[in-house]
């Protein structure tokens, strides 16, 4: 585990019995339990009961479902810089009501995450205020400004686990070659905002009939998808790994497809809201919808659903953006992007089980094993050794999305009033109850 | 010495004193503490690897390493050996390339190579004259020709070319009737440079082949690394190139080398490390993050250097940057082979100088006799 996101770990042997346990890293589905000690998971399976524990804790978990912590690849605070708006420790509580045990922190603050001792300020931060794990991904472009590259290596060294300018996209093809090229020899994940930014300035939402009868200026899908077209022939080129943050239409799966078939390091995200939202929930120039990228129509959500249940789809994020009354309420067009999504992703997500749209196991697996595999992180597994991060959640217990009630600074859900079925009752990082 | 038996001369194949080549060797025998043709001797009698007619080269010019045999190279490296001592020598001048114009065209500016070249010249007679030529107002193109065709007017016999960008000095020597040596050409060939440190390398180790040798840093931009992976391919080394990858070509497994991106692996076990000067404008966030981050992963220090093999060379074609591709304690350490480079250098390129002058036609013939 990189020392970005250790966390002393409780000494105390903790058995965590009756649960349904859900471990799509190694295939486990079934009763069973979770016994810890010195914050790994000693044991996990059929054979861990109250009887065989002889734990100096044991809970009963009464049958709900207990699968590993999340990992969330993109989660934006305003710490450093907009404090008013999410702190590491508001954004941490948020994350372990929502399930989440480990949050990778956006480069977008201010001042912006490109020096290895801003990441050593992040680090230091999280270990004296968080309540789950952090770990931050550091800017390919210093300033994100994307000309020059950011010290790859020395920010590596300090405890960054991947590059991206968060928000924006690399525009310059000859810049993010070599980064590229660069990154590739420290093995670092080149994380990319798909986004055409020329082609898409001035917009919005999605481009399309919605767009044309709400009289907001459009982002066409070709914004996404020649992004995305011209990232995968420098992944040819440089050989680096590369992940699109968040793709949001149908076309970008087809392309996805080729680049994974044609066995290029290539994988990619998709944000909780763009698998539950279409355009259409943005009805009355409500600017809780207004997103990065946007949402699209219901034929694209559907498919990137479908995306996510092939595989083709490798992690699902939060994309938690926290933003407060200052850059939201505001006109459409001059509202800032972004929505806050830690504290609901495992219920918005659970729903899409529900819905019959993906199983239980592959949402998971999407944000839990598939984001640590990506990162080259510990977690995301119940396998003995691993850390104890894993959550619980009562799969019958019904809530209502209440923005009030939200543990985050901002408020900006765009699940306001939802009324969701599934809900994590407790969390456990590093072997301590950070939520129940 | 007599002078009147003596065999037909290397040069021109004539008896006695019709030969100039032999007045050289009948002022030096006279001049020579022992009396005698010493390494005069060995300077016109270049050992098994040159032709018995003292022909070194091939070729009329010297544009790049890639042009040369395996035997040129070793014959050129016999010569410099010879010239080495002499100039250790407190008289350190020939008559080789009296009457010979040598003109150093510089469309770069160069301190080291320019006044190595010049010395090499003037140490075996020729006359020498600089130009540096401002590249800002004219169409490069056109002004290389025009230069050509000036120069050429003034019957020059050995050229010494460096321009900024590849090819020009093919281009110059098509244009030209004199020996055209390529002192760099963009990022193209350096060959006298990977001559000179092939005669460091071997003096110090007595062979090339088979030896391991690291070529660091900014390959991308480096005609000393194509002229060196050239040459010491060639002669049989283990070439291996560590840089980042956005400081190498594509592709440059198929130039020879084995490719490295990190420094522990690529030096472990290595003969000789040869560092390349990152240039400043390539230094902040274009090719590489900052120079800070270079120096840690990329310069070479002593924590680096103890990939390599005990006492490896550690060599560096000038001029330094210290703390960004090389510390100073290894710069000035006892594995550092640089001050020497520039001593070899000299004697190298009155090597090249010597060997392009035995086949132009003989200067001042009949002048002597």
């Amino acid at each position: 585990m990189s020392p970005v996101t250790a966390l002393t770990g409780d000494p105390r042997r903790r058995a965590f019995v009756n649960a349904r346990l859900m471990d799509p890293s190694r295939g486990l589905e079934g009763p069973g339990g979770v016994l810890i000690e010195s914050g790994r998971i000693v044991a996990s399976g059929p054979q861990v009961t109250a009887a065989s524990a002889r734990a100096d804790d044991v809970m009963d978990c009464k049958g709900h479902l207990l699968f590993p912590g999340l990992i969330d690849m993109c989660v934006f605070t305003g710490e450093p810089g907009n404090e008013y708006r999410e702190t590491l420790k508001s954004a941490s509580l948020a994350a372990a009501a929502g399930g989440v045990t480990t949050m990778i922190v956006m480069p977008a603050t201010d001042p912006v995450i490109d020096e290895a001792a801003i990441v050593d300020f992040i680090l230091r931060r999280a270990r004296d205020t968080a309540a789950v794990r952090v770990a931050p991904m550091a800017a390919i472009t210093r300033s994100l400004k994307g000309e020059q590259m950011s010290e790859t290596g020395l920010l590596r060294e300090a405890g960054a686990v991947a590059l991206t300018d968060g928000r924006a996209g690399v525009a310059s093809p000859r810049v993010l070659r070599r980064a590229m090229a660069y990154a590739r020899d420290f093995n670092m994940l080149v994380v990319q905002h798909v986004k055409d930014a020329d082609l898409a300035a001035g917009g919005v939402m999605n481009e399309g009939e919605l767009s044309a009868r709400l009289g907001l200026p459009g982002i066409p899908r070709q914004a996404e998808i020649i992004m995305l077209e011209r990232d995968i022939r420098l992944v040819e080129l440089t050989g680096a790994r590369y992940h699109a943050a968040q793709i949001s239409c149908a076309e970008s799966l087809d392309i996805i497809r080729r680049a994974k078939d044609a066995g290029l390091p290539v994988t990619c995200g998709v944000s909780i809201n763009h698998l539950t939202l279409n355009e259409n929930d943005i009805g009355a120039w409500r600017t809780f919808f207004k997103l990065t990228p946007p949402l699209r129509r219901e034929e694209d959500r559907a498919a990137l659903a479908r995306g996510v249940a092939d595989g083709t789809i490798d992690v699902i994020v939060s994309a938690h953006d926290p933003q407060s009354a200052d850059t939201k309420r505001l006109p459409f067009a001059e509202a800032a992007f972004g929505a806050i999504g830690l504290e609901t992703l495992f219920s918005a997500a659970f729903s899409l089980h529900l819905g019959g749209e993906i199983p239980l196991p592959r949402l998971i697996e999407a944000m839990s094993a598939a984001p640590a595999r990506l990162l080259e992180l510990e977690g995301g597994s119940l396998a003995p050794g691993q850390p104890a991060d894993f959550a619980i959640a009562d799969p019958d217990a019904s809530w209502k999305v209440e923005p009030e009630a939200l543990r985050s600074l901002s408020k900006n859900t765009p699940f306001e009033d939802r009324v969701f079925t599934g809900r994590v009752i407790h969390t456990v990082v590093a072997g301590r109850s950070v939520f129940s | 010495m007599d002078l009147a038996g003596h065999a037909p001369c290397w040069l021109t194949r004539r008896g006695g004193y019709a030969c100039r080549a032999c007045l050289v060797e009948k002022r030096r025998a006279a001049l020579a503490p022992d009396g005698g043709g010493g390494y005069v001797t060995a300077l016109m009698n270049t050992g098994s690897t040159s032709a018995p007619s003292g022909r070194i080269l091939s070729a009329r010019d010297l544009l790049g390493v890639d042009g040369l045999s395996v035997s040129e190279i070793a014959a050129l490296l016999d010569l410099a050996d010879s010239y080495v001592e002499l100039n250790r020598r407190t008289d350190k001048k020939l008559s080789v390339l009296r009457g010979r114009t040598h003109i150093n065209l510089f469309f770069e500016p160069s301190t080291r190579t320019q006044s190595s070249f010049e010395l090499a010249g003037k140490r075996l007679g020729a006359d020498v004259m600089n130009m540096s030529v401002k590249t800002s107002s004219v169409s490069k193109g056109e002004t290389l020709l025009d230069t050509a065709m000036t120069l050429n007017a003034m019957h020059p016999d050995l050229l010494v070319v460096r321009h900024h960008h590849a090819g020009a000095a093919e281009l110059l020597a098509q244009k030209v009737s004199c020996a055209v040596i390529n002192a760099g050409d963009g990022r193209h060939e350096h060959p006298t440079q990977a001559l000179l440190d092939a005669l460091t390398i071997r003096r110090h180790r007595g062979r090339l082949e088979n030896l391991v040798i690291a070529i660091c840093g900014d390959i991308l931009h480096s005609r000393v690394a194509r002229s060196n992976i050239n040459l010491l391919l060639k002669m049989g080394a283990h070439v291996r190139l560590v840089a980042p990858s956005s400081l190498l070509p594509p592709d440059a497994a198929r130039l020879g080398p084995e490719i490295f991106t990190s420094m522990a692996d690529g030096l472990r076990g290595a003969d000789v490390v040869m560092m390349l000067r990152l240039q400043l404008e390539r230094m902040n966030g274009a090719f590489i993050p900052s120079t800070r981050e270079y120096y840690r992963f990329y310069g070479l220090d002593s924590e680096k250097l103890t990939a390599a093999k005990d006492g490896a060379l550690v060599m560096h074609p000038g001029p330094m940057n210290r703390g960004v591709e090389i510390s100073s304690d290894i710069a000035d350490g006892p594995q550092s082979v640089i001050r020497e480079q520039v001593e070899m250098g000299v004697a190298v390129r009155m090597a090249v100088l010597d060997a392009l002058a035995r086949n132009l036609e003989p200067a001042g013939e009949g002048e002597e006799a």
